[in-house]
């Protein structure tokens, strides 16, 4: 058991569990889920995805690890992943990065000081023909040059009051039916 | 006569008015081809497809009817489907069109794969990243279930399978067959050993299972809908089907075509499909395939001997678009993820940008990959930083010779490949790079790449 995660987390755990001829299958997506759940996996989630897969927390740690999109340690209320690799480089990711760094005063890798954002390069996330791209939590933005992150930097900052923020119905073509 | 698609996978994708759910799909003819799927016996289903001669759309065009007969069937253990949207490939995009816009042509793919090859089981492994991806073929299923098509005792037959979508967690290695499989075990994707650990034998579970790309599902019901026969007339003669180009980088329209096997150029689909260069700007060179498949160089000459024994001489516009005729050219259709690099791109970087990648997401159980991909990054980079020594350009390809054949996955190949086919092509350029940058002088390439 873990006081980290919600009931209904802990129910829909069990779920998972429930669908997977051997429970250790579930392992990436109590993680997954914990995630969603607690924002990053800490030991004592860890502790408990091996508890419930039936396997040993080293096991899960190695897992986690391995993983790049698991967190080993809390990031920003947003996380934007600007995609790096060949296809959105060659269409100015890197100049787009750099642009998300002044925008937000900190630099790859970093989360702000008022644990706003959290900023990262990615490894290529298919989506290649529409360059560069950026990932912000669940809804995926295309053609991001330069040029245009003055305005994804401040719609990124209207959604952090915003309390529906991720509930509402996406929308097919928008950035959140992508994402 | 100019090029002209032949959009099967994508009939629907884009137009006006088509929707994820099942009503739009069963008003468009859904689900037809599981019930025609359902009045054959199994095995008929998989001759079907042999038939076809359709070649695996993973990157690898293994055929995919072949892979399905080395099915263990003595053992007596369940067969498992694991059908792979991981897509990870750099440069390739068109698995996530459909997912995104006709989850329900992969669902009733895998349908018919599973009934054709008796799984017990079948799950889709999706990328991590494809969060609304997920939740569509989530969704997407739960339609089919309610609709008898998916579940127990589908369309009534004796036949039950479940479909579970599975998310992966962001590794490009888990898109290597035995790594997913390992992934879906919930371990490290750290892909196994072949032999013993070919899929078809033991797979998940120590299963035999069978592993194909969510768009060789989609490939398979139009298989059944027109019949093996008649999807062999499609292409040229040794691969049959559509391909779905998706071309990236510097065009004027990158974007997705899918074009029938063997009828359009790589001229075409630069010019004609994708508008040429950007403007002021020439062609420099293409990574035909997705970012492992080898660099083919402008102005290059492609001399020699196709399989059918028919001798050719081609500029690298006048390859035609088959798995075939571009292997004669020394590389590899792979997952028809072209980029495209102009007279813009320096090419030390674009290179330095790669080898990061393979770095990047390298698995590390086998030495030569972990540490070659590791020294071929920081090689590149320092080059790039202005720290680069002229003995670096052949070191690059030294060490990537003793990757490339030494490892439990392609990984190694795909760590390899890309330096071993760039260095000779571009060792002038690469020397000055080099030499520009340790006298100091200005760059005259504004884009940074790494």
């Amino acid at each position: 058991m873990t006081s980290k995660l919600k009931p209904e987390t802990l129910a829909k755990a069990d779920e998972i569990i429930a669908l997977y001829p051997e429970r250790r299958s579930a392992t990436l997506p109590l993680l997954h889920l914990a995630q969603e759940d607690h924002g990053w996996i800490c030991h004592e989630i860890i502790e408990w995805v091996a508890e419930k897969v039936g396997t040993t927390p080293m096991e899960v740690l190695g897992v986690a690890t391995f993983y790049p999109m698991f967190h080993r340690q809390p990031i920003g209320k947003r996380h934007i992943r600007v995609c790096r690799t060949l296809s959105c480089a060659l269409r100015g990711a890197y100049h787009t990065m750099e642009a998300l760094e002044k925008e937000f005063g900190i630099q790859r890798g970093e989360t702000a000081a008022d644990g706003s954002v959290s900023l990262e390069f990615v490894e290529c996330i298919a989506s290649c023909g529409t360059g560069p791209v950026v990932h912000v939590d669940h809804e995926l933005h295309e053609e991001i040059t330069p040029e245009r992150v003055k305005e994804l930097a401040d719609n990124i900052r209207a959604t952090l009051s915003d309390p529906e923020y991720g509930k509402k119905e996406f929308v097919p073509g928008t950035a959140a039916w992508k994402g | 006569m100019s090029a002209q698609e032949r959009r099967i996978i994508y009939a629907h994708i884009g137009q006006p008015g088509y929707t994820t759910d099942i009503d739009c799909y069963l008003r468009h003819g859904g689900y037809e081809t599981l019930k025609k799927a359902f009045a054959m016996p199994p095995q008929a289903v998989c001759d079907e497809v042999k038939t076809s001669g359709l070649r695996g759309r993973g990157g690898a065009g293994f055929p995919t009817g072949v892979k399905w007969s080395f099915l263990d069937r003595k053992s007596g253990k369940p067969v498992y489907l694991v059908v792979n949207a991981d897509e990870s490939e750099p440069g390739t995009y068109k698995d996530r069109q459909i997912i995104y816009n006709d989850p329900h042509q992969i669902v009733e793919g895998t349908l018919i794969t599973a009934y054709a090859i008796q799984a017990k089981q079948a799950f889709i492994y999706i990328r991590g990243e494809f969060q609304h991806g997920a939740k569509l073929l989530e969704k997407a299923i739960a339609e089919a279930k309610a609709h008898h098509f998916c579940g127990n005792n589908i369309l009534g037959s004796d036949y039950s399978v479940e479909i579970i979508v599975h998310r992966g967690g962001g590794c490009y290695v888990c898109g290597e067959e035995t790594g997913l499989i390992e992934s879906l075990e919930g371990k490290r994707g750290y892909p196994r050993i072949k032999p013993p650990y070919f899929p078809a034998v033991l797979g998940l579970y120590n299963c035999p299972t069978i592993v194909n790309n969510a768009e060789t599902m989609a490939q398979v019901k139009h298989i059944i809908a027109m019949g093996g026969a008649e999807f062999a007339k499609i292409g040229v003669p040794g691969d049959r089907g559509t391909h779905i180009w998706g071309v990236s980088g510097l065009v004027k329209r990158p974007g997705l075509y899918e074009i029938e096997a063997g009828k359009a150029t790589f001229g075409q689909l630069l010019y004609d499909f994708c508008g040429g260069p950007l403007d002021g700007r020439t062609f420099k060179a293409i990574i035909p395939g997705g970012s492992s498949t080898k660099i083919l160089k402008f102005g290059d000459r492609f001399k020699g001997k196709l399989p059918s024994g028919e001798e050719f001489d081609w500029a690298l516009e006048d390859i035609p678009l088959d798995a075939n005729s571009i292997m004669a050219c020394g590389t590899g259709l792979g997952t028809g993820g072209t980029i495209v690099l102009d007279d813009s791109v320096e090419m030390i970087q674009a290179l330095a940008n790669l080898n990061a990648f393979y770095a990047h997401e390298t698995c590390g159980q086998c030495t030569p990959c972990r540490e070659g991909s590791l020294w071929l990054s920081r090689i590149t980079k320092r080059i790039a930083a202005g720290g680069g020594r002229e003995e670096d350009v052949p070191m690059l390809k030294d060490i990537a010779d003793q990757v490339a054949g030494r490892t439990i996955c392609a990984h190694g190949e795909a760590v390899a490949w890309p330096v071993q086919s760039a260095v000779p092509k571009f060792r002038e350029e690469y020397l000055e790079s080099v030499r520009r940058r340790n006298k100091g002088e200005p760059s005259p390439y504004a884009l940074k790449l790494i």
